[in-house]
C-alpha cells in the first residue's frame, strides 16, 4: 500500500493541522536555579532541554580564545529514552558532533559576542523526546536559555523545519512527515532583521521550488518568535512579581 | 495562528514498536451543509433539496456510506442519480487502506461538482472523534466513529436551521450489527439494497447492485468446486519461506484451461510457472496477482497446443469441462514439460468492468444471465439483472463482485450498456475501452491551456528561435495525412558539403510541463489510429493545426542540421528552435515522381533528390552495421465517403521515399538521443530494443531448416545477412515469410530512463543508442525528449520532474504499457474491419502459406490481404479426422497429407458471425484435397459456414 497520505484533499495534515499551522508550543524558562540560564521546551512531542553557562573566563585551552569576542562552546545530545527504539547513544558520534556544530553557528549569528572578549559561553541541549525537527526545537528551547541568563542578542533566533509535498509547502513537520519522503529544510531565522542564520537542507528540491520553501519557513519562524516572545515576557512578569513581594 | 486545541495521544504499536503521535482536534471543520447557518464555511457541496425520490425517505436526505459500501458499490456512488453524500474521513482513509483503483475512483467522484460529495474530516474534529476502546478492534472502532459523526450530523442539521427544510441523514450499511446498533442509537438506517430498490423512478440503478454475501449462496449449488484461498498471512509466510512464488497471472487467449505466472526469483531472472485446469487456476482471473505452489515434478506438463475455448451454450456448473479438461492431458515429452504449479492464494485481485455481451438463461423468468466477456482471458460471469431482454444483442460492460468457492462462474452486476453489438461505433467503443486506450473528449480544464485564436508567431517566440523560413523545406507523409511533424530540406553550401535539415513539430513549445493539458498527454502517451479514426493525444488545434507543419504557414519548429559531404559523413551537427515556413507538403507517390521526373528542377526537387540520395548511403551504411528489415504485412482500407465501410483492401506499398523519410528520422533520433544523454546522463528518456533470447529463433529456424535453408542468430548482423541470401528456387514469397517470422521472434522496444538501466542497445536498429524525437505530436516520449533537448541547448528552461529519474522512470512504464496497448487496438480494429469486409464479399476462395502448424490446427497467412486465419481439423459438429502432430518438425499430419510450415494451399474465407460477439474470419480447406477434411471450392455454401447456434 502507498506510504501515507501526508497531505488530505481537505488540507488537513496527518495530524489535523493545516500545512501553515505550528505544532503547540509550551515553554518555561528558568527550570535549573544553579546554570546561569535555562529553559525547557516542547513543540508537539519533540522535547528539549536548554542550559547555559557563561559568559565565564575560558575553560581548557586557552589557545581558542578569541582577543574581539566570546566562544560559544554548544554540545548537542540526544536522551536514550528519545526515540522509539532506545538505543545507547556515544557522545560524540557524527550525528550529534553535526548537529552541535550547526547551533553553534547559529548562535554566533545571534548573540552579541563583542561584548564578552576573551570569555566563552557555554550552550548544552538535549533532546528528551523527539518527534522531528530536532534542531528547531533545539535551537528554540536554546535562546529561551540565553535570554534566561541574560546574554543580550540581536534578535531571538527562531527555527522551523518546513517540508514540501504536493507543490505545498508544510510548516514544522513531526516525526511521521519527516520520514515520509519530504524535501525538508530547517532554517533559523532573526524575525525582525530577517536575517538567516542558518539554513540546512540536504534532501533534492528543485531549485524552482525553494523560493517558496525560505518563505513559508521565514513565516514559520516568525510565528514561532511571537510564541517565544509570549513565553519571556510572561516568565519576566512571575519574577517582578515574585522580587516585587 | 495557533488555535488553541486539546490534543489526544494516539497510539499505533506495529511490531515492537510503540509509536506516539499527535493528533490534533478542531473546531473549525465545518459540516459543508447549504442548509447551515452555524458553521462559518465558504463555499457549501451539499444541496438545501437533496431531493431522491425514494419510498423509504420521502424527506430531503445526505447519505452517509459505510467504508463497504463504498467499497462494494462503487458502481451505484457513480451513477449521476445518486448525490448529497457525506464521505467521511474514517471511510476514505478505509477505502485508501484497502483498494487503490476505488479509492482513485472515489476520489474522482469527490471531484465531480454535480455529484455535490462532501468529504468530512470526522477524525479531527472535536466532537466526532473516538478514541478505541479496550477490547475494541479496529473496525469495530471504525464503524461507530462512523455512527457518532452520522449522529453528529443529523443533530447538528437538527440545531441548525435546517430541520425546517425537514433535512436528515441516512447512514447506509450493509453490516447486520452496525445496522442495529445506528438503529438503537436513533439512526436512520439502510441497508445498500434496501434504499436502491427504494428509489422508485430509478429501477435500473437494481442492477448495478453489486451482489453481497448473502446472496451469493442462493444462487450456486452447495456443492464446493475450488480448494480455499489461503489467508494473505500464510501466503507471505510461505513466499518468504520459498514455498509459495508470487507473480502475475495471464490467462491464455487461446486456451482457457491455461494460465502462466511469471515469477521473480532470487536464482535467476525470473521464470514462467505453467498453470492448467480449473482446479489449478482455483478462481484467479487474468491480470491477478497470485501466490502459486509449484506441483512436484511428476505432474509437470507441457503448455497445450490445443486451441480450446469456453464457448457453445452456457453449461451448467462445472459437469462437462472434464472431458475438455482430457483433451489437456496428453503426454508430452519429458522435454517439453515446464514448470507447472497451482494457484493457492489470491494476493490482490485486478478486476476492472469488463466489456461484452449477455447469454440470457433458458428458463424464460430467471433474472439470472451468464455473461461472456469480450476478451477471452476473462471468464465468464453471472449476473443478476431484469432488464435481460433488453440487453440482448447489445454490448455491455460488468464488474466482477467475487468469486465463491462453490461456483463454477464468479459473479459479478451490470455497469452500463454501450450499443448494440455488430455496429461499428459500439464496437468501436469496446475495443477502446478493452485496451484501456483513454478515448474521452478533452475537458474544458485541458482545453483551457490551448493558445487564443487567432494565433500567430510573437517577437516573444523569436527570441530563442533561428529564422529558417528562407529554407527551401518540404514534409513528405502519407495521403490524407493531417497531422504532420515532420519536414526535411537539402541544400548544397558553399564548400561543396551538404546542409540537411529535418524539422519537427515544436509541440513542447505549447504544452507546457504540468499543466491540465500536459498531463492529459502525458496520460493518453500516444495517438492511436484506427481504421478510419484517430484518437488524439493533444486537442485537435494543436495536432492539425498550429502543430502540423503544412505548407505556406509559418510554424514553429524544432530543428536539427546536419553538415554532411557527399558521402553522407556527418561533419557537423547542431540543434535549434526555429520558425519554418514549408514550401510542399507532398505524399509518398507525389515526392517519387518529382524525383523520377528528369525535365523537374526546381529548388524542392532538387532537395529532394539530394535527400534521397543521402539516404540510400546512409541506408546501406545502417544495413552493413546489421540493421534488420524485417516484415509485417500491412493493409490499407478503402473506405467508403459516406458510410466509412470498408470497400477495398490492400496491403501498404513501399516507396523510395518512404525509406528516404524514415532514413532521417532515424538519424536525428539517434544523434539527439547521444546529445541528451551528453548532457543528461542520469535521466535521458530513451528507446531500446533488447536483443531476443536465442530461445525465441527456435521456430524460425526449424522453418528454415524445413525448407534446407540455414539461419544465423548469434548477432543481428548476421541474422540480416543470413535472411538476405535465404532464397527457396521457386518460392519467391518465401523470404518474405521467413522475414515475418523472424519479426514474431523480436522482442519489444521499450522506453527507458538512461539512469535506470544500463543496456542502451537498439537491437533492430544496429544502434548503440536511439530515442524518439521526430513525432511529438502522437508521441510524448517525443515530447519530454523536445524538453530534455530544449534545456541541453539553452532554449527552455527545466522543471522538477524532467531530471527525476525515478518520476521519469514511471513516466516511461506508462508510455510504454499505452504503445502496447494501442498496438493492440490498431489490431482489433483492422480485424473488425477486415470482418466487415469479407462480410460484404461473402465467400472467397483464396492462395494463402501455412505460417504455423498447431497441435490441431495450421495457421494461414493470406498474402493478398495480408491476413492471418486458423484452419480447424477438429470441429465439434464431425467426426474428427486422423491428426498426428509432430514437434520436431513442426508438422501436422491429417489423414494421409502431411503439412509444412511454408507449405501453399487453398482455402476459402469468409465470415463466422454465428458468435456475434466474436464474430471470425473461417478459413476452410480447398487445397490440398483431403477426403473428410478439405471443402468443395465455393459456390455453394460450404460447410464449415453451418452457422452453430449460440444460444
Ligand atoms: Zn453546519
Amino acid at each position: 500500500m502507498a506510504g501515507l497520505e501526508l497531505l488530505s484533499d481537505q488540507g488537513y495534515r496527518l495530524d489535523g493541522r493545516k500545512a501553515t499551522e505550528l505544532r503547540k508550543v509550551q515553554a518555561r524558562m528558568g527550570v535549573f536555579a544553579q546554570a546561569d540560564g535555562s529553559a525547557y521546551l516542547e513543540q508537539g512531542n519533540t522535547k528539549a532541554l536548554a542550559v547555559v553557562y557563561g559568559p565565564h573566563e575560558m575553560r581548557g585551552s586557552r589557545s581558542r580564545t578569541l582577543h574581539d569576542r566570546a566562544v560559544i562552546n554548544c554540545q548537542y545530545s540526544m536522551a536514550t529514552f528519545s526515540t522509539a527504539e532506545r538505543k545507547r547513544r556515544p557522545h560524540g558520534d557524527r550525528k550529534s558532533t553535526e548537529m552541535s556544530l550547526h547551533l553553534k553557528q547559529t548562535f554566533e549569528a545571534a548573540v552579541m559576542t563583542q561584548l564578552y572578549p576573551r570569555s566563552q559561553i557555554d550552550i548544552y541541549v538535549k533532546i528528551l523526546q523527539s518527534d522531528g525537527g530536532n534542531y528547531s526545537v533545539c535551537v528554540n528551547a536554546a535562546t529561551l536559555a540565553v535570554i534566561d541568563a541574560g546574554i543580550p542578542m540581536r534578535d531571538y533566533v527562531c527555527a522551523c523545519t518546513v517540508g514540501f509535498v504536493d507543490e505545498t509547502p508544510l510548516a514544522d513537520l513531526c516525526f511521521a512527515e519527516e520520514s515520509g519522503g519530504v524535501s525538508s529544510l530547517a532554517l533559523a531565522l532573526l524575525p525582525r532583521g530577517g536575517q538567516i542564520a542558518l539554513l540546512q537542507m540536504d534532501a533534492r528540491l528543485h531549485q524552482d521550488h525553494l523560493e517558496t520553501l525560505i518563505e513559508a519557513a521565514m513565516t514559520a519562524c516568525k510565528g514561532v518568535s511571537k510564541v517565544l516572545d509570549e513565553v519571556v515576557r510572561q516568565h519576566l512578569q512571575e519574577r517582578s512579581v515574585l522580587s516585587g513581594e | 495562528m495557533l488555535k488553541s486545541k486539546t490534543f489526544v495521544k494516539k497510539t499505533r504499536s506495529g511490531g515492537v514498536m510503540k509509536i506516539v503521535r499527535e493528533h490534533y482536534l478542531r473546531d473549525d471543520i465545518w459540516c459543508g451543509s447549504e442548509a447551515c447557518t452555524e458553521c462559518k464555511h465558504e463555499s457549501t457541496v451539499l444541496q438545501k433539496d437533496a431531493c431522491i425520490e425514494s419510498n423509504l425517505c420521502s424527506y430531503p436526505h445526505y447519505l452517509v456510506p459505510d467504508t463497504n459500501v463504498v467499497l462494494h458499490q462503487i458502481d451505484i456512488l457513480e451513477d449521476p442519480v445518486i448525490r448529497n453524500v457525506i464521505i467521511l474521513q474514517t471511510v476514505l482513509q478505509e477505502v485508501r487502506h484497502r483498494s487503490a483503483p476505488i479509492y482513485k475512483r472515489l476520489k474522482d467522484i469527490i471531484h465531480e461538482k454535480e455529484k455535490h460529495v462532501y468529504t468530512f474530516t470526522n477524525e479531527h474534529h472535536k466532537e466526532t472523534f473516538i478514541e478505541r476502546e479496550p477490547g475494541e478492534s479496529a473496525n469495530d472502532r471504525n464503524d461507530r466513529a462512523i455512527r457518532v459523526a452520522a449522529k453528529w450530523y443529523s443533530q447538528h442539521l437538527k440545531a441548525s436551521e435546517a430541520e425546517a427544510d425537514g433535512l436528515k441523514v441516512v447512514l447506509l450499511t450493509n453490516d447486520q450489527g452496525n445496522k442495529q446498533k445506528a438503529e438503537e442509537s436513533g439512526l436512520l438506517v439502510y441497508k445498500c439494497e434496501e434504499y436502491i430498490k427504494s428509489l422508485i423512478a430509478n429501477p435500473e440503478l437494481v442492477d448495478r447492485l453489486a451482489l453481497s454475501n448473502d446472496e451469493k449462496n442462493e444462487i450456486t449449488s452447495s456443492k464446493v468446486l475450488f480448494p480455499e484461498h489461503l489467508p494473505l498471512s500464510r501466503i507471505q509466510a510461505g513466499i518468504k519461506s520459498g514455498t509459495f512464488l508470487q507473480g502475475t497471472l495471464r490467462a491464455s487467449r487461446d486456451n482457457y484451461l491455461e494460465a502462466t505466472v511469471f515469477v521473480q526469483r532470487e536464482q535467476d531472472d525470473g521464470t514462467e510457472v505453467l498453470i492448467q485446469g480449473l482446479q489449478n487456476l482455483n478462481r484467479a482471473v487474468h491480470q491477478d496477482v497470485v501466490a502459486v505452489q509449484l506441483l512436484p515434478r511428476n505432474q509437470w506438463v507441457a503448455p497445450s497446443s490445443v486451441v480450446l475455448q469456453d464457448e457453445g451454450p452456457a453449461k451448467d456448473d462445472g459437469v462437462e469441462d472434464e472431458d475438455e479438461e482430457n483433451v489437456l492431458k496428453t503426454s508430452a515429452a519429458e522435454s517439453a514439460r515446464k514448470l507447472t504449479g497451482k494457484v493457492v492464494g489470491i494476493i490482490k485481485r485486478n478486476w476492472r468492468p469488463f466489456c461484452g455481451m449477455l447469454n440470457v438463461s433458458h428458463i424464460k423468468e430467471s433474472t439470472r444471465h451468464l455473461f461472456t466477456p469480450a476478451d477471452r482471458r476473462i471468464p465468464r460471469i453471472r449476473i443478476e439483472t431484469r432488464q435481460a431482454s433488453s440487453l440482448v444483442g447489445q454490448r455491455i460492460m460488468v464488474a466482477i463482485d467475487g468469486w465463491p468457492k462453490d461456483s463454477r462462474y464468479p459473479n459479478g452486476h451490470f455497469v452500463r450498456s454501450l450499443g448494440g453489438a455488430g455496429e461499428k461505433d459500439t464496437e468501436q467503443e469496446v475495443l477502446l475501452l478493452e485496451h484501456d486506450v483513454p478515448h474521452q473528449a478533452f475537458s474544458q480544464a485541458v482545453l483551457s491551456f490551448l493558445p487564443k485564436m487567432p494565433w500567430s508567431i510573437t517577437p516573444e517566440d523569436m527570441v530563442k528561435r533561428e529564422d529558417l523560413r528562407s529554407l527551401t523545406v518540404c514534409s513528405v507523409d502519407p495521403p490524407g495525412c493531417t497531422d504532420i511533424d515532420d519536414a526535411l530540406h537539402c541544400r548544397e553550401l558553399e564548400n561543396g558539403n551538404l546542409e540537411v535539415g529535418v524539422h519537427i513539430a515544436d509541440v513542447s513549445h505549447f504544452i507546457r510541463s504540468g499543466n491540465a493539458l500536459d498531463k492529459e498527454a502525458a496520460n493518453r502517451g500516444t495517438t492511436v489510429y484506427l481504421c478510419g479514426k484517430r484518437i488524439d493525444m493533444v486537442p485537435e488545434l494543436l495536432s492539425s493545426n498550429l502543430c502540423s507543419l503544412r505548407s505556406n504557414v509559418d510554424r514553429l519548429a524544432f530543428s536539427c542540421i546536419w553538415e554532411m559531404n557527399h558521402k553522407a559523413e556527418i561533419l557537423k551537427t547542431r540543434f535549434t528552435k526555429s520558425v519554418i515556413n514549408s514550401k510542399a507538403s507532398l505524399t509518398y507517390a507525389e515526392a517519387q515522381m518529382r524525383i523520377d521526373d528528369t525535365n523537374n528542377n526546381d529548388d524542392i526537387t532538387v532537395s529532394l533528390r539530394g535527400l534521397n540520395k543521402l539516404a540510400k548511403i546512409l541506408k546501406r551504411q545502417r544495413i552493413a552495421k546489421g540493421a534488420l528489415t524485417l516484415s509485417s504485412l500491412e493493409v490499407r482500407f478503402h473506405m467508403d465517403s459516406e458510410t466509412h465501410d470498408p470497400i477495398d483492401l490492400q496491403t501498404k506499398e513501399l516507396m523510395e521515399t518512404n525509406s528516404m523519410v524514415e532514413e532521417f528520422m532515424l538519424l536525428a533520433n539517434i544523434s539527439v538521443a547521444q546529445k541528451i544523454h551528453d548532457e543528461f546522463p542520469e535521466c535521458a528518456l530513451l528507446r531500446k530494443h533488447p536483443a531476443p533470447p536465442p530461445s525465441n529463433y527456435d521456430i524460425l529456424l526449424k522453418a528454415a531448416k524445413s525448407k534446407d535453408v540455414e539461419i544465423h542468430t548469434d548477432s543481428a548482423k548476421a541474422l540480416a545477412d543470413s535472411l538476405d541470401v535465404a532464397k527457396v528456387d521457386g518460392f519467391p514469397y518465401f523470404n518474405t515469410l521467413l522475414r515475418i517470422l523472424a519479426t514474431r521472434c523480436m522482442m519489444q522496444a521499450v522506453y527507458f530512463c538512461s539512469g535506470m538501466d544500463s543496456d542502451f542497445h537498439h537491437y533492430g536498429l544496429a544502434s548503440p543508442i536511439y530515442t524518439h524525437f521526430t513525432s511529438p505530436i502522437r508521441r510524448y516520449a517525443d515530447i519530454i525528449v523536445h524538453r530534455l533537448l530544449a534545456v541541453a541547448i539553452g532554449a527552455d528552461s527545466t522543471y522538477a520532474d524532467l531530471t527525476d529519474k525515478h518520476k521519469q522512470s514511471a513516466l516511461c512504464n506508462n508510455l510504454n504499457y499505452r504503445h502496447k496497448m494501442s498496438q493492440y487496438a490498431q489490431r482489433a480494429s483492422v480485424a473488425f474491419h477486415t470482418q466487415l469486409f469479407f462480410k460484404s464479399r461473402g465467400v472467397l476462395n483464396e492462395e494463402g502459406f501455412v505460417l504455423f502448424v498447431r497441435k490441431n490446427a495450421i495457421i494461414v497467412l493470406i498474402p493478398k490481404f495480408g491476413l492471418e486465419g486458423t484452419v480447424f481439423f477438429d470441429s465439434k459438429d464431425k467426426a474428427a479426422p486422423n491428426i498426428a502432430f509432430d514437434e520436431e518438425g513442426p508438422t501436422l499430419k491429417v489423414e494421409h497429407h502431411t503439412f509444412h510450415i511454408f507449405d501453399k494451399v487453398k482455402v476459402t474465407i469468409s465470415l463466422d458471425d454465428s458468435n456475434i460477439q466474436h464474430q471470425k474470419i473461417r478459413m476452410a480447406l480447398t487445397e490440398p484435397v483431403i477426403a473428410g477434411v478439405s471443402v468443395a471450392i465455393p459456390d455453394a455454401e460450404p460447410q464449415a459456414k453451418k452457422p452453430k447456434l449460440d444460444r
